[in-house]
């Protein structure tokens, strides 16, 4: 039984302006110990599925679908239990450790707290505990004392972490976590956070909008895009031979240096990403879509095999036009000549 | 794929179009009433520690280094927003001091956040049009501020005059602040960090757009960023930063390739690629500007320091005692380490 | 069917937060008339926002209802109405009645006329005092904040000084000094209310200052006075406008409060409705039980005041960027 088993997930937020769907449909599968990183832009819903694992949403967001975490069925959970399950099986790492960090709060206090709340120590043995997790994350014992202000961007951030093991989950959901931090950090959190995954048998979803972290780090990559998943795979194929036009634009954006093929070669696309109360008919991808062929602004695709264990949600896969039953040949693009690879 | 811009070649003596000599710019801490009295001194960080580059006109040299290693207090020192204290700035041989607002006309910034660099109460119109009005350019405002709106890539310009930066998106927006930047016809760009606040499937054509108004306007492009990628993707030249020095300086191809720096090398070591967890990593944060350490100052975090192979080769008393500016390694390839003058690599 | 979008160009805008407004590509319009455009939409946007605010309206409603009471005061009611000799035949403190709907009091005025006319004072204090409250105020707060330095510490240092004196004291200390008179009361509110003003637009300016299109336009080559009146004035404004607004109430509740005291105007020359639940008070009305005597004049302090209060929170929530939820 997987740790993880997301089925349909659809979360819709109402606003002022109407009801803004930000997630449409997603599937996801995790078992212990996995790591899948989950990439897209901004207005992508990739945020919002940490917030709906947890049930962290504002009041009034619409939540549809299955979420089971340990055989639990999260969506349905009575608030007890809900509250019981946070942090004890999944636990969040937060992007921005200072806005999510309490300020006027010791960091050792910060760290006990979940600890107390969920009654699996005492107060002292709390903090003794708060300072062990401390040490976990490389950070000496005596800074539990400290405030967050008088930690460094880097330290704060593993504060956070040292924060999201405190009730020992099985899960962590990590959303932007080295976002805001300069390379050299954010490679030290990194680390980090791959030796604490291996050592205590972690599952992780890493939330980034940064593919070329994701490819260090996960076992497998899912990529989003107006609130659904558009290819989903092995991390180092999905990054270095992507199905999707999308998947292929957004690795560019990542340059390999040395790689004589980015040298003065910027390549993006037109366009942005769309704003989730108004997408675009068909394949939600068409109008940016540099292989964008007859039937892409009418049917929309959903996620058809590449490859065993390999999927994209894009007409050109081979086979997805006549799963679609679109009677259309697909056009000669480079597109066949990269699957025809996979399979050599 | 671009091939390298002709200037470059042409460029065996020619006067560069910028000259930095030696500039450093400190900020002092603020003291209360109290400490001052008593005669404590504030604490000064020095952000720019004696900087000098010479940028050739044409070229698009990127300065990149991690957050407080100074680069965006070099540029803004370059734009005239930041007076250093010590050392001068030469454009076209002229002080910039002399004539700010001259000067003004001729470079224009480009910033990091597009939705903050555009008044919110103001249209696109009037965003553009702000440099004509503040410098009193005769001539059809109105076609002025469509051509660089057009130049910029908003196509049709009319479209997004009265429309304001909320309605736009964040490409739209950075290419607004490029069009406000090239409304006045400038020589010469800063950029600092161009595209980090934008979504990573857009950054490409903002860059593609900067290279192709070198190619077409001949400009001149200083890139500020903290991106190693975006110095390959764009750069013809990189200078890397430290604690306020330039450590490193040369051709992309070259620094990004063969660095000569073990900063250098360490950043580029850091660089997320496949399967690469296991490589060295540097400890720490970046270093305070109010403390920087006596000798060469990366000597603390420096691997080659750290391994022992410094003292092997004799220069651990050079690392730690004898502070260095850019050496010459190759011609047009200077790096501030002691392993250079004895041919050694990091 | 949405249209397609031509992948060649830089795709359209995207529906904006706030709700797609297209402009009509502007064919023959000049700058200036941009400019006109620009600030009639801002007007507009403004005024629906404003619109949506029950308490806005409310406070909107009662704010114009007394204004124009005070507008057509000698229509309302016979200035002879105040003086005691204009209605010999009228009893005193007689309780309200067909004739006297509020009643009269000890001079056998009608209360409902002395209500009317107080109107005036109230408001034109109130608004006279905001106005030298809110130059000083602003005068003080933009140079501190935009300029820093010496300036500012002298600068703030005199607004805390001020911001220290007891407000009572030095009203009580000020009326002996000064004659008390109309004049008086507006020139006491004026300079103990500017220092609040001055903190909350120093504070503003400051935060604007340090924005990057503020930087940009320096970066262009602007001027100070290029960059204060085209950038730091029109973003501090809004705020120093709903600022405003609260300080009228404060004004209004303070020219009442010294009325009542007896620092206020002369009683005989001009009445408001402090002076008014002064002589109530000093009849001892209130023991008396002369209900109608009091209450008129104290209902409609209270609702003035919470009228402009209710007006300035509601300008407050839709000018004040930190307060919209984004």
């Amino acid at each position: 039984m997987s740790l993880l088993s997301v089925r349909g997930l659809h979360v819709t937020y109402t606003t002022q302006a109407g009801a803004v769907p930000a997630v449409r449909g997603i599937d996801i599968e995790l078992d212990r110990g996995q790591v899948l990183g989950l990439a897209g832009e901004s207005g992508c819903g990739k945020s919002t599925i940490a917030g709906a694992i947890l049930r962290l949403l504002p009041a009034g967001t619409q939540v549809s679908g299955e979420v089971m975490l340990e055989g639990d069925d999260v969506l349905g959970m009575r608030a007890r239990r809900l509250r019981a399950i946070r942090w004890t099986e999944a636990s969040i790492v937060f992007q921005g450790a200072m806005h999510a960090l309490n300020p006027v709060q010791r960091i050792g206090e910060q760290i006990a707290e979940p600890i107390i709340l969920h009654g699996q120590a005492g107060e002292r043995e709390a903090v003794v505990r708060a300072g062990a997790l401390l040490e976990q994350v490389g950070l000496p014992p005596r800074r539990l004392k400290d405030y967050p202000h008088e930690l460094s961007g880097g330290q704060r951030q593993r504060a956070m972490i040292a924060m999201a093991l405190a009730c020992n989950p099985s899960l962590i959901i990590a959303d932007e976590p080295t976002t805001a931090l300069d390379v050299m950090v954010q490679a030290q959190v990194l680390r980090l956070l791959k030796e604490l995954q291996r050592d205590l048998g972690l599952a992780m979803i890493f939330i980034t909008h940064d593919l070329s972290v994701l490819v260090e780090t996960c076992d497998r990559l899912a990529i989003m895009y107006a609130g659904r998943i558009i290819e989903e795979g092995p991390a180092e194929v999905v990054f270095h031979q992507p199905a999707h036009p999308y998947t292929r634009a957004l690795a560019a954006a990542f340059p390999e240096i040395g790689d004589q093929r980015f040298r003065r070669n910027p390549s993006g696309l037109p366009g942005d990403p769309p704003y989730p109360a108004d997408l675009p008919s068909g394949c939600t991808f068409h109008p940016r879509c540099p292989d964008v062929f007859g039937p892409c602004p009418d049917v929309d695709p959903r996620l058809y095999d590449v490859s065993p264990g390999r999927r994209a949600a894009c007409l050109l896969v081979e086979g997805a036009l006549a799963a679609a039953g679109v009677t259309a040949a697909a056009p000669e693009t480079a597109r066949s000549d990269a699957t025809a690879e996979e399979e050599a | 794929m671009e091939t390298e811009p002709a200037t470059r070649e042409s460029a065996e003596g020619a006067r560069p179009i910028l000259e930095v000599r030696d500039i450093h710019v400190s900020f002092a801490g603020r003291l209360g009433l109290g400490a001052g009295l008593i005669g404590r001194k504030a604490s000064l960080a020095r952000a720019v520690d004696g900087v000098s580059l010479e940028l050739q006109k044409g070229e698009i040299l990127a300065l990149a280094g991690e957050s407080g290693c100074g680069k965006t207090t070099t540029a803004r020192a370059v734009m005239g927003l930041e007076r250093p204290q010590r050392g001068e700035i030469l454009y076209e041989g002229e002080p910039i001091w002399k004539r700010l607002r001259a000067y003004r006309r001729k470079v224009q910034m480009v910033f990091q956040d597009p939705t903050g660099a555009l008044n919110p109460r103001q249209t696109i119109y009037e965003s553009v049009a702000e440099g004509l009005r503040i410098h009193r350019v005769h001539g059809d405002e109105r076609a002025q501020v469509a051509k660089a709106l057009a130049s910029a890539g908003m196509r049709p310009p009319e479209r997004f005059f009265l429309n304001y930066p909320h309605e736009l998106s964040g490409g739209q927006r950075q290419r607004v602040v490029i069009a406000g930047a090239l409304v006045l016809e400038p020589h010469m760009i800063v950029a600092d960090e161009p595209v980090s606040n934008l979504d990573a499937s857009v950054r490409g054509e903002i860059l593609a757009l900067l290279m192709e108004l070198r190619q077409r306007l001949g400009l001149t492009i200083l890139v500020v960023t903290h991106d190693l990628g975006l110095a390959w993707t764009i750069a013809d030249r990189v200078a890397v930063m430290y604690l306020g020095r330039i450590v490193e300086i040369g051709p992309a191809d070259e620094v990004l390739q063969r660095p000569k720096h073990p900063y250098t090398r360490a950043l580029l070591d850091v660089v997320p690629e496949v399967g690469g967890l296991e490589r060295p990593i540097l400890q720490g944060e970046p270093p305070d500007p109010t403390k920087i350490p006596l000798g060469c100052r990366f000597h603390p975090r420096c691997p080659v320091v750290a391994s022992g192979r410094a003292a092997e080769l004799g220069i651990e008393t050079k690392c730690r005692g004898e502070d260095l500016n850019l050496v010459e390694d190759k011609p047009g390839h200077f790096a501030a380490c002691h392993l250079t003058p004895i041919g050694e690599q990091p | 069917m949405k249209p397609t979008i031509d992948i060649g160009t830089p795709a359209e805008p995207g529906p904006p937060k706030e709700g797609r407004q297209e402009r009509a590509a502007p064919s023959m319009k000049s700058p200036r008339a941009i400019a006109r455009q620009r600030r009639k939409d801002s007007a507009r946007r403004l005024w629906a926002q404003y619109r949506r605010s029950k308490m806005g309206m409310t406070g909107l409603a009662i704010m114009v209802f007394f204004v124009l009471i005070a507008i057509f005061a000698p229509l309302l009611a016979s200035r002879c109405d105040l003086s005691a000799i204009c209605h010999p035949e009228s009893p005193a403190i007689a309780p309200p009645s067909a004739k006297y709907w509020f009643g009269t009091d000890i001079q056998g005025r009608s209360v409902l006329s002395l209500t009317i006319w107080g109107s005036r004072i109230s408001l034109i204090v109130g608004l006279s005092a905001t106005l030298i409250t809110v130059v000083i105020g602003a005068a003080i707060g933009l140079v501190a904040g935009y300029y820093g330095g010496w300036r500012e510490t002298t600068l703030m240092r005199l607004t805390d000084w001020f911001l220290v004196i007891p407000f009572l004291p030095l009203a009580i200390v000020l009326s002996v000094i000064l004659k008390p008179s109309l004049y008086t009361v507006i020139f006491v509110i004026g300079i103990t209310s500017w220092p609040s003003t001055a903190r909350v637009i120093r504070a503003q300016v400051l935060s604007v200052k340090t924005r990057t299109y503020v930087e940009r336009a320096r970066a262009l080559g602007a001027s100070d006075w290029h960059l204060v009146t085209r950038h730091i004035l029109p973003n501090v404004g809004p705020l120093i406008f709903a600022n405003t607004i609260l300080i009228v109430a404060i004004a209004i509740l303070t020219e009442t409060t010294l009325s009542f005291l007896g620092l206020g105007p002369d009683p005989t020359l001009n009445i408001s409705w402090g002076t008014i639940l002064e002589q109530a008070f000093g009849q001892g009305a209130a023991f008396s039980g002369f209900w109608w005597w009091i209450v008129p004049p104290g209902v409609a302090i209270v609702l003035l005041v919470l009228a402009f209060t209710m007006i300035g929170y509601a300008l407050d929530d839709i000018l004040n960027p930190k307060l919209r939820a984004r």
